[in-house]
């Protein structure tokens, strides 16, 4: 990576699930307040904060939200600005954070992912993630998240012979992995049965193929090295931060089995950081739908194109394997209040390399990884991180 | 998402007649309209070009939970469709056999209405594709 070191040198999240008792402001707050507590530093020495968030405006009223978490954790007149990428908005905000931090421009920043998406009725929920589509030429025509995933699911079975049943098993692990996080929405194991016989949404995608509607925040607090040596006793070091673009409507892509932005994403990241996929210990990668777990594993390199699925079936990826995948549980398992998810993964991510995830920490894991997308992947990025004590 | 009537209404013409645009130089074409050649970028040479009407199934499913302005089409079926110049298009598929309703299906487009908005009634008009 270029430019000065950069580490998280704190993390904390909100727990993840239906808060009707909090609103949008107390989540960011809560989550920040748990990772500047984390990382031992005093309010006072934090320079400037970036917000992700996707769609506060439609799911609460309310925008502005960069002033609205400077104000609200008391950190005025700190400059403090609010990104968006939809469901890619946390990792833009930790990729904004880690540039200030790199090119020296500051040396203390907090980092923050929110969403509040549960105080709408959900076929506006399903309208307001449709505008993380192309609004004019995908949601007009009746376009919905989980119809977009289905048209490329259909798309990976037919070309690769990927099955509903393999997609279920991505579901089973990651709510066996969400059953040991205590901050996650979905705390029951579930079987290949209740998600083969839950309800269509968008056939082959089902119900239980799907990530839930969630209310939560997550926070990191990053440090330049000379801080982060000074002040903490498990720094987690960024050692790539990267992200690419494609057509922001899906039918504008060459292929639909695959993610191009993930692929890129990807390949920039492991030439930053000098290693390769199979160097990866741990890994939190975006299954807003069990299918986009599939496709993220191969745009990745943890399998070859079309082995997806026989991988999973294999129990390839659960903890204990070669390549733990959601050990948080995921998108599906945890939840994905849109915005925070990106910091939420890289929270994950910390604790694990830090050996404090407790009841699913990945033994003597050193490097992790984490894949964030936004939209239908009109956005995607991938940050490596490294334990470094 | 509710839309006012100008925005509806700017992109009829294309949703109508399904217009799109054709580039000289990479000899491309692209829908929805573009104003800049996303493959020669500057030295693109646009013009408006009518896509062909028909097609085949390049992807499909049946949506069981419709966003808002959709209440009274759930379930209906959504597709991506190739259409002969190559260029895919999202569509619903209506007026079909659920078995006729699958990949490399040939498909011709039709002139429908698409979704009613608001409390006045608003109806947006578009493209639909049936099976051939
Ligand atoms: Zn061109």
């Amino acid at each position: 990576m270029k430019g000065r070191d950069v580490y998280v040198i704190g993390a904390g999240m909100s727990s993840f699930g239906e808060h009707w008792d909090s609103s949008l402001r107390e989540l960011i707050v809560d989550a920040a307040i748990k990772a500047i507590a984390d990382s031992k530093i005093e309010g006072k020495q934090l320079q400037a904060v970036y917000g992700g968030c996707m769609a506060s405006g439609l799911f609460a009223g309310q925008e502005h939200v960069g002033a609205l978490i400077a104000d609200y954790l008391g950190l005025n007149p700190l400059p403090s600005t609010r990104l968006e990428a939809a469901c890619a908005s946390g990792s833009v905000a930790m990729r904004n954070g880690i540039m200030a931090i790199a090119s020296g421009f500051y040396d203390v920043v907090a980092v923050g992912g929110v969403e509040k998406m549960t105080d709408v009725s959900t076929e506006m929920a399903s309208t307001t993630l449709g505008g993380a589509g192309d609004e004019e030429w995908e949601l007009f025509n009746g376009a919905t998240f989980p119809a977009l995933y289905a048209l490329m699911a259909r798309r990976h079975m037919l070309e690769y012979g990927t099955t509903e049943e393999q997609m279920a098993m991505v579901a089973v692990k990651n709510h066996a992995n969400a059953a040991k996080n205590r901050y996650a929405q979905f705390q029951k194991e579930i079987t290949i049965d209740t998600v083969m016989k839950s309800q269509y949404v968008a056939s082959p995608l089902k119900l239980f193929d799907c990530s839930p509607l969630t209310d939560g925040a997550a926070a990191v607090i990053l440090a330049s090295g000379d801080v982060a040596k000074k002040i903490c006793e498990k720094p987690i070091k960024l050692i790539a931060s990267s992200q690419a673009s494609d057509s922001l409507a899906l039918a504008n892509r060459a292929s639909f089995s695959s993610l191009r932005a993930t692929q890129i994403a990807a390949k920039e990241a492991f030439t930053q950081a000098g290693i390769k996929s199979k160097d990866v210990d741990v890994a939190e990668l975006h299954d807003c739908f069990t299918i986009a777990e599939l496709m993220a594993m191969e745009d990745l390199g943890f399998c070859e194109k079309g082995k997806s699925g026989k991988m999973v079936e294999a129990g390839q990826t659960k903890i204990g394997s070669d390549i733990p995948i959601n050990t948080s549980g995921g998108l599906k398992g945890c939840g994905h209040p849109v915005g925070a998810t990106g910091v939420k993964q890289i929270v994950e991510i910390a604790w694990q390399l830090r050996g404090e995830a407790t009841g699913r920490q990945v033994k003597n894991a050193e490097i992790g990884l984490t894949h964030n997308v936004g939209g239908s992947g009109a956005t995607a990025v991938v940050h490596l991180l490294k334990k470094d004590f | 998402m509710t839309e006012g009537i100008a925005r509806i209404w700017r992109n009829q013409r294309d949703r109508y007649n399904l217009i799109g645009t054709h580039c000289e130089e990479c000899k491309n074409d692209f829908f929805p309209q573009r104003k800049i050649c996303p493959v020669c970028r500057r030295k693109g040479k646009l013009k408006e070009k009518q896509m062909p009407t028909t097609g085949k199934i390049y992807s499909f499913t049946l949506v069981t939970g419709g966003p808002v302005g959709f209440d009274y089409e759930t379930p209906y079926y959504l597709a991506i469709v190739e259409l002969d110049n190559k260029v895919k298009i999202l569509t619903q598929i209506v007026d079909s056999d659920d078995d006729k309703v699958k990949i490399g299906q040939p498909v011709k487009a039709m002139f429908r209405r698409i979704q009613t908005h608001g409390e006045e009634g608003l109806i947006a008009y578009g493209y639909k594709f049936k099976v051939v």
